[in-house]
């Protein structure tokens, strides 16, 4: 497009892809392939050095993933991007280029559960110690802040409940301390908030949720803003401006500079742990971004009628939802997530444990299962799934005490989702 | 031009019409950027020039590395720049004097002054660029690093150079 900037909409359908080269096939092929050829000996080690932009073998780059990579890395407004084979997987690289044994890292409180595990115990084995922190007051970052810290993790809409991070002020927080913020945007989607517009270094997303939007494929991605300068600050990042031993002194941040922390995580992380994103995967999540925008914006639509009407409800005791006008973190929503609130919130059910499990157990077109942003409208509760291996205490700081009840609110028709919703709280 | 934001045209163009590239401040060593840049830049089909008085004498990837511009005895089409920004005056008047079109300034180097007298004698410059990114972001090699090219098009992938 001539010196016009694309709108989001249409960066969702042509970002990254391009009519192949060969055989002028419109849709991105899947390069269903591990391996690719060398020209000759020199190309190869040009390849293996770096020294030339191309295909390997698929565990580095493959043709289709990368499409993916750049069309999240243009909707984010970032530099550049690498995919991962799940959200997980994600988390664990971006902390692998910024870690060494011994360091540590912020993290919210109020965070997905299965990453308040990860943090807390697998994290442990590489030696990198989380420090929890309650995100409602920024501030609260600044007094945790140790010298050994490397970054502060965030989610910008936090899962399960309808928290609001206020990323700008925890973004000038990270960066008076010298370390990048780090935003885990899966649950709000680009759409609903791009973190790099207020500060955040690195977003990262399970595209496993919205982003592929159809629950049929895992995946994650890293996406670097390329605003951050790793050599500068009293804190370092060897992986990023040391000679890396396994590319000949090779430093990363030298050679490569704004996009040296996505190449880094590629060409160690990725190279050296391995959790990449299968091609059909990356097929079918670049399918579904296309219609990112209209997706979210039914999504956030149906939510926002869902949450009405349990607010209403007299089985349910609270709903925490940041579209609902009295709702604590309606003002940082109205800023942060201007087109809608998300589709993934938290009620209360008066009675309990049991009830929630009653509920849970009584829908008939909500799916009962652990995962979120999908085009069904989901439900779990989460202390007797997701959650379960988190304490009483943590249950409570992560929003997942006994009462609680998660839904995911999909695009079927709305009145059908509360009417489900309805029959299912008349059985508790 | 306005050196803060270059149309992709302008960019394609400069690759395109060039064929001959002297890079001043190439270093011998395999594992530095500018190594990395001009073995791209050979692979694309430029002759790449070094030039390096402490490199004097050396062959670096195929070709005698010069001391100065006005060394070297084949016509240059640009001068790329791998020195910091105060050392570009006397490269940008060396390159005007050998007949250059183009002056580059690599990633982190930006020297207006040298820039407006380069301009005003007829040169094209770039400045806070790399020619290896710029033709690989042009190309559509370096998406295959997850890169955003913002490039958006529904034509097949053009070839920069050929
Ligand atoms: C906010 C958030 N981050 C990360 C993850 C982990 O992603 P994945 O399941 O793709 O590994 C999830 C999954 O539920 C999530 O909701």
């Amino acid at each position: 497009m001539s010196n016009r900037k694309p709108g989001f909409e249409t960066l969702a359908i042509h970002a990254g892809a391009a009519p192949d080269p060969t055989t002028g096939a419109r849709i991105t092929p899947i390069f269903q392939t591990t391996a690719f050829v060398f020209d000759d000996v020199d190309h190869a080690a040009s390849l293996f050095n770096l020294q030339a932009f191309g295909n390997i073998y698929s565990r580095l780059t493959n043709p289709t993933v990368s499409v993916f990579e750049e069309r999240i890395a243009a909707l984010e407004g970032g530099r550049a991007a690498v995919a991962t084979a799940s959200g997980h997987a994600a988390q664990l690289l971006a902390f692998h280029t910024l870690m060494e044994p011994g360091d540590e890292f912020l993290a919210s409180r109020r965070l997905y559960g299965g990453s308040i595990t990860q943090f807390s115990h697998s994290f442990r084995k590489f030696g990198w110690n989380v420090i929890f922190v309650d995100p409602d007051d920024p501030q609260n970052f600044a007094r945790a802040m140790t010298p050994k810290c490397k970054a502060i993790f965030v989610e910008s809409l936090a899962n399960p409940g309808g928290i609001v991070c206020d990323i700008a002020a925890i973004s000038e927080v990270a960066h008076a301390a010298g370390v990048p913020l780090i935003v885990d945007n899966t649950m709000a989607s680009p759409w609903l908030c791009r973190p790099i517009e207020h500060g955040a270094d690195i977003v990262i997303h399970s595209t496993t949720k919205f982003i592929s939007g159809h629950g049929n494929s895992m995946g994650g991605v890293i996406v670097e803003a390329g605003k951050f300068d790793w050599s500068k600050g009293p804190r370092k990042y060897p992986a990023l401006t040391e000679p890396t031993p396994s590319y000949h002194g090779l430093r990363f941040y030298e050679t490569f500079g704004d996009m040296a922390f996505a190449v880094a995580t590629r060409a160690v992380g990725l190279r050296d742990l391995g959790p990449t994103m299968a091609p059909l995967n990356a097929f079918l999540s670049l399918a579904g971004v296309e219609t990112l925008p209209l997706r979210m914006e039914r999504h956030c639509q149906n939510a926002q009628k869902v949450a009405e009407f349990l607010s209403k409800h007299p089985k349910v005791a609270w709903v925490s939802y940041a579209g609902l006008p009295g709702d604590k973190y309606h003002a940082l929503a109205r800023k942060y997530l201007p087109r809608g609130a998300g589709s993934v919130f938290t009620f209360g059910v008066k009675g309990g444990y049991e009830t929630g499990v009653k509920l849970v157990e009584s829908v008939e077109l909500f799916s009962h299962l652990a995962n979120i942003g999908d085009t069904r409208s989901l439900i779990i509760h989460p202390a007797s799934t997701t959650h379960r291996q988190l304490s009483a205490e943590q249950l409570a700081a992560a929003g997942a005490g006994p009462d609680v009840v998660r839904l995911s609110v999909g695009i079927e028709n709305v009145e059908d989702i509360i009417a489900d919703l309805d029959q299912a709280l008349a059985k508790g | 031009m306005n050196h803060d934001s270059y149309p992709d045209s302008y960019i394609l163009q400069i690759l395109r019409e060039v064929r001959t590239i002297a890079m001043v401040g190439a270093s011998p060593n395999w594992n530095r950027p500018s190594y990395f840049a001009m073995k791209y830049l050979q692979e694309k089909g430029y002759r790449v020039i070094p030039v390096n008085p402490a490199a004097a004498g050396e062959t670096i990837l195929g070709e005698t590395c010069h001391a100065s511009l006005k060394d070297i005895p084949v016509p240059v089409d640009m001068v790329d720049c791998f020195r910091n920004s105060a050392a570009i005056p006397p490269i940008a008047q060396e390159a005007i004097a050998i007949g250059a079109k183009v002056l580059w300034m690599q990633l982190g180097v930006r020297n207006d002054e040298a820039a407006a007298r380069a301009e005003a004698a007829g040169l094209k410059v770039v400045m806070n660029r790399c020619p290896k990114i710029e033709f690989g972001r042009l190309s559509g090699e370096i998406g295959w690093m997850g890169v955003n090219t913002g490039v958006i098009s529904s034509k097949r992938k053009k070839v920069v150079k050929s």
